[in-house]
């Protein structure tokens, strides 16, 4: 091997320096709102961002959209600012830069500014969360922008790959088997009540949490609090729950007729495992090895022994439930089959047989490593703090973290391959040519194919 | 440890190599982290008739080895250390960067070091096809097969000259990509990969000495490059004289308007004026094009402003909206440029100006927290300007803008006499159809 002539040549590594998460204080003010501050002092800049208990899982059936639209909602319209243009110039002047959205399991709200006008900003921030206005006017614009991003999603394959795919993915009855967003049907039918309902259940400090990260002392971040969330009321809301049952039990094609399309989006796979799963950390591992890495099995096989794609990668997507497990890529069309075929080959090889000891070592020394490059900002260690919230991580995950993915093994990797990855129940979707891809689709003996319109 | 920016400069320090590299090291210990960046002064512009993407195609042979490195064995070996990694191309430089920790500077700065110096003996035809096709798969997935994709081609094209060195795709033709040959290759690294041609910056979780003599060690014996072929004349007159404009019939759902304007170059100093203005046109939701075509209006469901940020000949100011599902493409247009007429007749506000900094201040700051984003940056204005330490004025700059020399700017280049509008509007057939339920449901 090459490898080894130029070994002497190729630098040895230092001795590692120590790394640990930031320090993070929680404290609790008497409405029930948890505080978590992390002190990090090199910028003077602070993100603080609030955690509440309203996401898309939360959505009522046939109002889905409802969790999106009222989290877009909060920043067009407080009792104290109800202009939305006149709140975002607030914020803006401030050079506050804050978001709101929904994931599946939590609303978040975020905003990053310069601490010499963090006070002003966090008052806004308050003003927003707490005393909500819903405008009309707001409420029927971001409406009308959904239901345009729906109609964008027809021509645009990626986000449309990746809607089909949980729709085919699971049961008719999950929320995840409809757009975080909601459909066509649904945002057109949310009103103004279900809104301020939702906001009205789900948005309560015993459920929220507020976390700073940045130059910033805890004392004085409960000082704001206090002041600015101490009128806040509500107790928790139950945690919001949806089924993750599969959409059918064994495997099959669905094409999404895109005519003439010069490359498929293919997303093969199924529902994976929950969030707090105790297979987490070798499932973490087995996925880097499969197709989480520039390395994986699947990205150096489809890219770069065979060309077909410009990057293939698969992951678990972690949610309170059973998230999907997905691999994702796109490729010429006329490989659509043989590429997925080596999707499938992969994944099978993965249950077949223990990885290398060299695979191991670098998927754990990856995820080792790079563990301090990803909270190199606020807003990152913010956001990190944001999970351990919501998934209820216990109290020295982060400081756990390394030295479990370092712990985990061969036999391991196997064992989670063979428990999580389930061949025969993979669902492909494919958002391609029908004409070019369904005879060597149906060739290669997959499963039943069928065709659909993309009615996202 | 602790504070190490609060007054938001960073520590910068620079060497020249004899071979011509140039180094800035910037240190800050918070973290166990360091961040290696080099960019070399190549990109699409450079490129000879007949081989457009060729700059980016070479880009990923930088991943395929060299001498002491396997293929694809860059990417496992800073992966292994605990690192990230990757590369780009642009119109006018490529860069390459590695975030590892601190304790594998001297894997990455060898990796970068080898192929430098030595990457064609790990060239083969192979890897050549192989990575044409990869690179032919990004070109349908990012460009053919994705809604508005030309107009990353489509735009320069339009705004620059036929014969100008910006004027062509930089992803490349696919027949442009099939006649690429080892021995371009070969020319391409010659020419322009040589430390001359380069500069490296390292910032983050290091000892200044040893990573002098690390870069010293490594780099230090790689030689010197021969004279490099001049570009063609980059200058171009400030504005275009007049509004171009090219619609284009596509497989989308809304039309979309792309409205450039020739702008002054980047680290110029209206430049600053031009980027404060796009902030006011176009940056957040609290932008003067928000306000007016999305929420007031709703003639857009989403509009931005940018800069391209080119240091040479002429940079461009864009401003990108999307039209709301009952407008069409000409209402869109109109709407844009009463929006931009207003601003030319009207100038900016104190307000706005506040606003536009503020959020600049913000952004600039939060992204100097990353070290492969100071350390990319340190390149740049190494590349640009000739002086890193330019890095720490920016903010200076933004602030001292004026709101009379952002008008004076709108004045001189947001005219009708200087805009290239590329507009996409849905082919026959693709759009309406929601915007038809909508109105089936509103009339029942």
């Amino acid at each position: 091997m090459k490898a080894d002539v130029a070994a002497g040549k190729r630098p040895a590594p230092g001795p590692p320096r120590e790394y640990r998460f930031p320090r993070f204080e929680r404290r609790r003010l008497d409405n029930g709102l948890t505080l978590l501050v992390a002190p990090v002092a090199k910028l003077p800049l602070a993100t603080a961002l609030m955690v509440v208990d309203g996401g898309a899982t939360a959505d009522a059936e046939g109002l889905e959209g409802a969790a999106t639209l009222t989290a877009q909602l909060l920043l067009e319209g407080s009792m104290a600012t109800p202009l939305g243009a006149e709140l975002t110039e607030k914020f803006e002047r401030l050079g506050a830069a804050v978001d709101a959205h929904a994931s599946w399991d939590a609303a978040i709200v975020r905003m990053t500014a310069m601490t010499d006008r963090l006070e002003p900003a966090m008052a806004l921030f308050a003003e927003v969360l707490t005393t909500p206005a819903f405008p009309p006017r707001e409420i029927e614009r971001l409406r009308a922008e959904r239901l345009a991003e729906l109609l964008q999603l027809r021509a645009e394959p990626r986000g449309l790959a990746d809607e089909m795919f949980e729709r085919f993915t699971y049961d008719a009855a999950s929320r995840y088997a409809r757009p975080d967003g909601g459909t066509e049907a649904t945002v057109r039918s949310i009103t103004r009540e279900d809104i301020a309902g939702f906001y009205e259940r789900r948005y309560r400090p015993g459920g929220a949490t507020l976390i700073v990260a940045g130059d910033v002392s805890v004392d004085h971040v409960e000082r704001l609090a206090r002041s600015m969330f101490g009128d806040w009321t509500g107790g928790a809301p139950a945690v919001a729950l949806t089924t993750d049952a599969p959409a059918r039990p064994s495997r099959a094609v669905h094409v999404v007729a895109k005519e003439g399309a010069p490359q498929s989006e293919i997303r093969i796979g199924h529902p994976g495992v929950p969030r707090m799963h105790p297979d987490y950390f070798p499932i973490v591992v087995m996925n880097a090895v499969l197709g989480g890495l520039f390395s994986s099995r699947i990205n150096l096989n489809l890219r770069e022994a065979h060309g077909y794609t410009y990057g293939a990668f698969s992951e678990f997507d972690w949610r309170r439930q059973a998230g999907p497990f997905v691999v994702s890529t796109a490729v010429k069309s006329d490989v659509t089959a043989a590429a997925a075929g080596e999707i499938l080959l992969e994944i099978d090889r993965m249950r077949a047989e223990e990885i290398g000891e060299e695979e191991l070592s670098l998927a754990t020394s990856y995820l080792d490593g790079v563990f301090p490059i990803r909270f190199e900002t606020t807003a990152s260690i913010a956001s990190a703090l944001a999970s351990f919230i919501v998934y209820g991580l216990p109290d020295d995950y982060f400081d756990t973290y390394r030295a479990k993915i370092r712990a985990v093994t061969r036999g391991d990797v196997l064992e989670a391959a063979r428990a999580h990855l389930h061949p025969d129940a993979l669902q492909m979707i494919i958002v391609g040519d029908p004409e070019s891809t369904m005879a060597p689709l149906e060739a290669m003996g997959f499963g039943p194919v069928a065709v659909h319109a993309a009615d996202v | 440890m602790g504070m190490q920016f609060r007054d938001m400069r960073i520590p910068i320090e620079t060497f020249r190599l004899p071979n011509g590299l140039f180094v800035t090291l910037s240190e800050d210990h918070t973290a166990p982290i360091v961040a290696v960046n080099l960019w070399y002064h190549v990109g699409s512009a450079n490129e000879r008739a007949g081989r457009t993407g060729f700059a980016h195609l070479f880009e990923h042979m930088l991943f395929q080895g060299s001498e002491n490195v396997g293929a694809n064995e860059h990417f496992e070996l800073i992966q292994r250390a605990g690192g990230t990694l990757n590369g780009s191309t642009w119109l006018d430089r490529t860069n390459y960067f590695e975030t590892v920790p601190s304790n594998q500077l001297a894997v990455a700065l060898w990796l970068e070091a080898d192929r430098m110096a030595r990457l064609l003996p790990a060239m083969t035809q192979q890897k050549l096809d192989t990575q044409r096709d990869v690179v032919k798969n990004e070109r349908r997935w990012s460009v053919d097969n994705q809604p508005y994709g030309t107009w990353w081609e489509k735009l320069p094209a339009l705004a620059y000259p036929t014969e100008h060195p910006f004027h062509h795709s930089l992803i490349g033709s696919m027949e442009d990509l099939s006649a690429a040959s080892l021995d371009d290759v070969a020319g391409f690294f010659r020419t322009y990969y040589v430390p001359d041609n380069a500069a490296l910056s390292i910032a983050g979780d290091f000892d200044p000495d040893e990573a002098r003599s690390l870069v010293e060690r490594h780099f230090g014996p790689i030689p010197r490059g021969g004279p490099r072929p001049p570009l063609p004349p980059m200058d171009v007159p400030a504005t275009f004289g007049t509004t171009l404009r090219q619609v284009v019939a596509d497989e989308v759902m809304l039309p979309r308007i792309f409205l450039a304007f020739r702008s002054p170059v980047f680290g110029s100093r209206e430049y600053y004026a031009a980027s404060v203005c796009s902030a006011v046109l176009g940056m957040r939701k609290g932008s003067r094009l928000h306000r007016a075509l999305v929420r007031e209006q709703q003639a857009a469901a989403e509009v931005h402003a940018f800069t391209f940020d080119l240091p040479k000949g002429s940079d461009l100011l864009v401003i990108d909206a999307t039209a709301r599902p009952d407008v069409s493409g000409e209402a869109l247009e109109r709407a844009v440029f009463e929006e931009v007429d207003r601003l030319v007749a009207g100038g900016v506000t104190p307000e706005e100006m506040d606003r536009a900094v503020a959020l600049i201040q913000t952004e600039f700051v939060s992204a100097m927290q990353s070290a492969g984003d100071r350390a990319d940056k340190l390149s740049m204005f190494a590349t640009y300007l000739g002086d890193p330490r330019l890095v720490n004025e920016q903010l200076d700059r933004y602030r001292e803008v004026s709101a009379s020399r952002v008008n004076a700017f709108a004045r001189e280049r947001l005219t009708a006499a200087n805009r290239a509008v590329l507009l996409y509007v849905p082919r026959e057939g693709e759009a309406g159809e929601l915007a038809l339920a909508g109105s089936a449901a509103t009339s029942e």
